[in-house]
């Protein structure tokens, strides 16, 4: 569902075989995909491995917010659509580590880095679901924001990148509407259930727009991510693009956008918003959001109590293979 | 934490309309069984597939992309391999 242009610092390292590097250029230029056989940069490779997984972890810890509504969806039919949209971030994250994977790291890697915090996701999932009308404006608005996000990614230049966003892309759609149906059962109910539709997005929208991570001005990654085909829009214009599109939406639903600097400008056809809160974005990001420390724990908590199938299964899988070659030799 | 790592497996999946099996993408199990259960779970969640084949990844040959060049350009140059290379005269039709 999610990536997020995170202030990494990428190391610039001098081109190590700059023909090569030349014709690696060419062949992005040109549109064609890179499969991970292929020759290429190591700080591509690099760029790749922590993009793919900072999303796949994203997918994975995202899973939670939306986990603690399940048991209390308010129908049936809300609580069988929440747990399928659960199940499929965790369909996303795995399509995605495993092709994070393509590029020569393991999955224990990758999940050991996030449990040690080296690894970063994306900052919206440290904020709390505190009601029902959280669930409809993550769907609609951090799923959208996902969304605007992801379609230039199915475009992307690294081929097992782009094929699992297209996957996602596809699932993605029922996430949003899903969530904007929510909004709107709750906009058309009492005068309780729109306040509190109000009083989510109050909370979320801010938060949703910084999913698009650091003003252009202040990122780093988008030249060289930008060069590669990595990224085909930059933060900012994707932002741009997500308020765009959500404004009228939110008018349909009578709700209120909370910011008072906003504002259409009929000469260009957008709506003008005001600055996010940067500071805020990089407290969240450096580890002191509301819930970091509650999220990390409970995936720490999570693999170390799954330790234990995971090791049976190895173990049962092994005591099949001894058992069916005992008897192969036995009818020999 | 674990020792031994889960083994990968390549998934392949053959949609209803009659195609071929088609790489879908790769999950981790410990043996075939759960390989295909895993497949199912991960790549079939809306009726995707009716088929699925799982394949040990390490059982997989493939071809160097460094000799792309030397294993696939030759075709370029037979052009007689294809049916514009023929000329029919218009009289006869559709062939």
């Amino acid at each position: 569902m999610y990536t997020q242009a995170l202030n990494t610092r990428e190391d610039a390292t001098p081109a190590a075989d700059p023909e090569r590097e030349a014709r690696f250029q060419t062949r992005i230029d040109a549109e064609s995909r890179i499969e991970p056989n292929d020759w290429m940069p190591e700080a591509y490779q690099r760029t790749l491995i922590r993009q793919i997984s900072q999303h796949a972890h994203s997918e994975i810890v995202g899973m939670l917010p939306e986990g603690n509504w399940i048991t209390r969806a308010p129908s049936l039919k809300r609580k069988v659509a929440l747990l399928a949209k659960v199940q499929d971030e965790g369909g996303h994250g795995l399509y995605l580590y495993a092709a994070a994977e393509t590029l020569g790291i393991s999955r224990e890697e990758l999940v050991d880095q996030l449990l040690a915090g080296k690894a970063k996701y994306a900052s919206i999932f440290n904020y709390p679901t505190l009601t029902w009308a959280d669930i409809g404006v993550i769907g609609w608005l951090v799923d959208g924001a996902a969304i605007m996000n992801q379609i230039p990614l199915c475009r992307c230049s690294f081929g097992p990148y782009a094929r699992a966003m297209i996957r996602i892309c596809k699932e993605e759609s029922f996430h949003q509407r899903q969530g904007y149906e929510i909004m709107l059962t709750l906009a058309r109910g009492t005068r309780e259930q729109k306040a509190m539709a109000q009083d989510a997005l109050n909370r979320w929208w801010w938060p949703v727009l910084m999913m698009f991570g650091p003003s252009d001005k202040d990122s780093q990654h988008t030249d060289v991510s930008m060069r590669w085909k990595i990224k085909r829009f930059t933060n900012d214009e994707l932002r741009q693009k997500f308020v765009d599109a959500t404004v009228p939406q939110a008018h349909y639903l009578g709700l209120e956008i909370p910011d008072p600097a906003l504002e259409f400008d009929e000469a260009s056809g957008h709506w003008r918003f005001g600055e996010v809160d940067w500071e805020e974005f990089k407290r969240v990001i450096a580890g002191n959001g509301p819930c970091n420390r509650e999220r990390m724990r409970t995936r720490r908590r999570a693999h170390e109590e799954g330790a234990w199938v995971r090791e049976a299964a190895l173990a049962y899988a092994e005591k099949r293979r001894q058992r069916e070659a005992a008897m192969q030799v036995a009818a020999e | 934490m674990t020792e031994k790592h889960w083994p990968l497996w390549e998934v392949f999946i053959r949609t209803r309309n009659g195609m071929a099996h088609r790489h879908a993408g790769s999950v981790h199990a410990v043996d075939a069984k759960m390989a295909l259960q895993n497949a199912r779970d991960v790549y079939t969640r809306r009726g995707e597939g009716l088929s699925i084949w799982v394949v040990p990844s390490a059982a997989i040959t493939a071809s160097d992309p460094a000799e792309q060049d030397m294993l696939f350009e030759p075709t370029a140059s037979k052009i007689y391999r294809h049916p514009s290379f023929y000329e029919v005269p218009e009289e006869v039709g559709h062939m």
